[in-house]
């Protein structure tokens, strides 16, 4: 059976790890020692049971020298510096497929991205742009779907999108990961998939803000359809087709993330609404949540680009310029009104 | 003076690489010609059917081409097309007729198709071959200086500061920048594709000429089919080894055998020349974007070597980016026209070629020597198929400098495989790596300068109007104030220091001086060809332009680089 490499034990990448396990024998990173142990010895990590098949491993030139398929799916803080490390021990005949929902910023030096206004496209990479600018790969693909970890864990039906450019890297994603209630769709719109992942956090966060409030569902409703709107947007301006916000790595993905209570980036808007503080909130979540970082770099890219964005702004007035929730919900049903719709059809 | 990044002793001609002409790639290919076009033939045809899977679709693929061929020998006939294309493209279409009737007998009915599939794809092999033949290359090599020294002495005489001056050579003229003596060695460890910019129809003599002086074996070049239209050129670019491609021919058979003939001389060594563009930039900027079928076939090419090692044949391809810069493009008035007249509606059109017959030719050298204007090639930093540096022995770098094997690039589960998807897609990398070199390697010259600032200028001070009532514009609204000129010259001086000091683009020596200078020496240099003074200073010392479409022209030179930000 052909050896998969899973980088990166989080949630997420245990679920992978373990449906990658019905097809492969599975490989999988992880930096601690006492998390591989957890793996290898107690089967168990991120409250989901581990399959016979996948064994841990803290050393990343023995993942390398036995994989070719690689998945990584560490959390865009430390993707750059995972690369970094694991950069050396590639070749070319390497094969990575990310799931990492973040982006990468190349600030001007000296600047934090908190002081950051406006950012352009070249300003900030995709994963898989890190993967090929830090590496000598050149076939690279991106995971992305509607895809909570425990919901997978449960062996929940579900569908996932793999993205590459590479028709042979859609082929090796959907071959390692399709099982029975897990399906694989495929997509050449790597940025577009890659964007949609990493813009859905942010409404995740408003998202959960709505349910704190308990404005109930035709809100949440509007918000959604608004929402989806923002990502074809800013996704245009960035080069993304759009196809792949109607699918299951845009739409379908913000349907679960906004309507999850187990969502990570959820909860950060929830607690926001119960009247905690972001400080707070941060300091008690054991895994990162993407959506306050994405919240910043999402206003800055929209502001480069002059992309209407009414609720992207609220959430970063809201996170990062300590506005009222209630003021800035207040200000978002004054915006101007447009056409239904209006962002399926301008340009097409 | 040539100047280079790699420490080459600055020269005009340099040493041959290969001092025995016999042992040049070029001439080893055209010496077994027979030999190589049976199996070119061969190849092509089995290529075809591979790609058309099913007996059916490859009639189909026979019945396209002759449609298209039927309409272009109607439409656009030329004179070197042979006289019985018309018969033959008859007898095809009977044939396929015969099938269709003969049906019954599948296994015959077959066989003629397999059978018209050969006469096609030899008909096309046959025009498409050039042989190099080692006579004339040695004339060429030997007559060109003697002629164009003839000419320079010729045009000196109107100048009479020459008189006194040096006898100047055509090679002084024409002066060669960047990587020149890493390419000189890459030549002897792999297949050298030489991929230019293309803004004029004199580029592949000039490139020809340059790798002449840099020492470097003749490289295997496709030349459109309409220049072989003037016989005494035709007999001269035959022999040269000029290969032949003709942008009428549309239909697959065509394009499979022409790829074919592009591949197969890559895989023996033949260093080549491809335009990547594919024809001149109608626009005056740089390329944006290149055509990828016959870049396409380097990865073929470099793919069919790694699988199957042949003990006397280089295995690795290299590409060499090579930036041309001019004063003036001869025929930039048509260009730019036929550029304006397409903007909006992307189309493609048959080019309607008139080539540099001698006349032509003869005026731009003319221009060149005795307006001491200079043509630079800066010959950008060589890199594999994947964007990589080299080492000298050829060996693929990553960006820590360690060696990587490029050949697992084709890898898919342990063995190198072909997949044409995966291709194409390495084929669009590529592109972008030589776009890319393209913007990094082009040398600003003092006449692309002035014309971008000048139509900056106007461009910012009219912005109320739309493109094209800029063009328009009244000849007293095209008036500059020459103090705000130089300003805005020194500002984008400043700016293009920057660039040139973090490797975006280079800088000529023509703009190594202070703004006054420099806007003299680009307004004396600007397309000095052209009847309309591109630009001019008033009698009362402002900048103006008498033509803005070629303004624009060579200010698109410039365009990419995010200048227009600082006018």
């Amino acid at each position: 059976m052909e050896k998969v490499g899973v980088i990166g034990a989080g949630s997420f990448g245990t679920a992978i790890a373990n449906l990658l396990a019905k097809n492969n024998d599975v490989l999988q990173y992880v930096r601690r020692a006492e998390q591989a142990e957890e793996i290898n010895v107690k089967r168990f990590n991120k409250k989901q049971n581990i399959e016979d098949n996948v064994i841990a491993t803290t050393d990343i030139k023995q993942l390398a020298e036995n994989t070719t398929l690689i998945y990584a799916m560490v959390d865009s803080g430390n993707f750059s510096s995972m690369m970094k490390t694991l950069s050396p021990h590639l070749n070319p005949a390497h094969i990575i497929i990310h799931g990492t929902k973040g982006l990468n910023v190349l600030l001007p030096e000296g600047k934090t991205l908190a002081e950051m206004q406006l950012l352009s496209r070249q300003q900030i990479r995709t994963m898989t742009e890190v993967i090929q600018e830090e590496s000598v790969i050149i076939r690279t693909g991106a995971l992305s779907g509607p895809n909570l970890a425990l919901e997978l864990a449960q062996g929940f039906p579900a569908a996932t999108v793999v993205s590459s450019y590479f028709d042979e890297v859609i082929n090796l994603g959907r071959s390692s990961l399709h099982s029975a209630n897990f399906r694989v769709y495929s997509s050449y719109d790597v940025i577009g998939v890659e964007l949609a992942g990493v813009l859905k956090n942010i409404f995740a966060i408003a998202s959960g803000i709505i349910y704190g409030l308990e404005l109930g569902e035709n809100t949440r409703a509007m918000l959604l359809s608004r929402s989806l709107g923002e990502m074809v947007r800013l996704g245009r301006a960035l080069g993304a087709h759009t196809e792949a916000f109607y699918g299951i790595a845009g739409i379908g993905d913000l349907i679960a993330t906004c309507a999850s209570t187990k969502s990570r980036n959820f909860n950060v808007g929830y607690q926001l609404a119960l009247g905690n503080s972001l400080k707070d909130i941060l300091s008690n979540l054991d895994e990162v949540a993407e959506g306050i970082r994405t919240t910043k770099i999402a206003y800055c890219l929209s502001n480069f680009y002059k992309c209407e964005t009414p609720i992207i702004n609220a959430m970063h007035a809201i996170l990062y310029e300590e506005k009222p929730i209630k003021d800035s919900i207040g200000e978002l049903l004054l915006h101007k009104h447009s056409a239904d719709a209006d962002f399926v059809s301008i340009f097409e | 003076m040539a100047t280079s990044d790699d420490n080459l002793q600055p020269k005009f001609m340099y040493e041959p690489v290969i001092p025995d002409i016999r042992q040049w790639p070029i001439y080893e290919l055209s010496r077994d010609n027979k030999h190589f076009i049976q199996q070119y033939v061969a190849q092509s045809k089995a290529q075809i059917i591979q790609r058309t899977k099913t007996i059916d679709a490859l009639e189909d693929t026979i019945a396209k081409a002759v449609y298209l061929e039927d309409r272009r020998i109607k439409e656009s006939p030329w004179k070197i097309d042979p006289p019985d294309e018309k018969a033959f493209w008859k007898q095809i279409k009977k044939n396929l007729l015969n099938y269709s009737q003969n049906k019954a007998n599948l296994q015959a009915a077959e066989n003629d198709i397999y059978n018209d599939l050969d006469n096609i794809v030899n008909r096309y092999a046959q025009e498409i071959v050039g042989h190099f033949e080692i006579p004339y290359y040695r004339f060429a090599a030997k007559f060109l200086p003697i002629f164009f020294n003839r000419l320079l002495n010729a045009a000196g005489q109107r100048n009479w500061q020459r008189l006194f001056g040096k006898n100047l050579l055509i090679t002084e003229n024409i002066l060669l920048r960047g990587h020149l003596a890493e390419i000189r060695n890459l030549c002897t460890k792999g297949t050298v594709i030489v991929v230019p910019t293309h803004h004029s129809n004199l580029d592949s003599i000039l490139v020809g000429w340059a790798i002449h002086c840099l020492g470097l074996p003749a490289l295997l070049y496709g030349a459109g089919l309409n220049l072989f239209n003037s016989k005494p050129v035709a007999h001269f670019m035959n022999r040269l080894g000029a290969y032949k491609i003709d942008r009428r021919k549309k239909n697959t058979i065509y394009l499979e055998t022409l790829k074919m003939y592009s591949r197969l001389t890559l895989q023996q060594g033949a260093h080549s020349l491809f335009f990547p563009g594919g024809t001149r930039s109608r626009s005056g900027q740089l390329e944006t974007q290149l055509k990828l079928g016959l870049l396409g076939t380097a990865f073929d090419a470099q793919r069919l070597n790694f699988m199957n090692p042949q003990p006397h044949h280089p295995q690795k391809i290299f590409v060499v980016p090579l930036v041309i810069s001019y004063h003036f493009v001869l025929e930039a008035a048509t260009l730019i026209h036929q550029h304006l007249k397409s903007v909006g509606k992307e189309h493609y059109y048959i080019d309607k070629y008139y080539f540099p017959n001698i006349s032509y030719g003869l005026k731009f050298f003319w221009k060149l020597f005795s307006q001491q204007s200079k043509v630079w090639l800066s010959f950008g930093k060589p890199m594999d198929l994947f964007g990589h540096d080299l080492d000298p022995e050829g060996n693929s770098l990553d960006a820590e400098g360690k060696i990587i094997d490029i050949s697992r690039y084709y890898e898919s589960k342990g063995s190198i495989v072909q997949d044409v998807q995966r291709d194409n897609e390495y084929t669009r990398l590529l592109s972008q790596h030589i776009l890319a070199r393209f913007y990094s390697e082009n040398i600003v010259l003092s006449s692309h300068l002035v014309a971008f600032a000048a139509f900056e200028i106007l461009r910012k001070k009219h912005r109320t109007l739309d493109f094209y009532g800029l063009l328009h514009l009244p000849e007293e609204d095209r008036i500059i104030p020459y103090s705000y000129f130089a300003k805005v010259i020194e500002r984008l001086l400043a700016q293009i220091t920057v660039l040139h000091e973090n490797g975006k683009m280079k800088m000529s020596e023509s703009i190594l001086q202070s703004p006054e200078e420099v806007i003299k020496d680009g307004i004396k240099h600007v397309g000095m060809y052209h009847d309309k003074k591109v630009l001019r200073k008033t009698s009362e010392g402002d900048i103006t332009s008498d033509d803005m479409n070629l303004l624009l022209f060579y200010h698109n030179r410039l365009e990419g680089y995010k200048l227009e930000e600082i006018v």
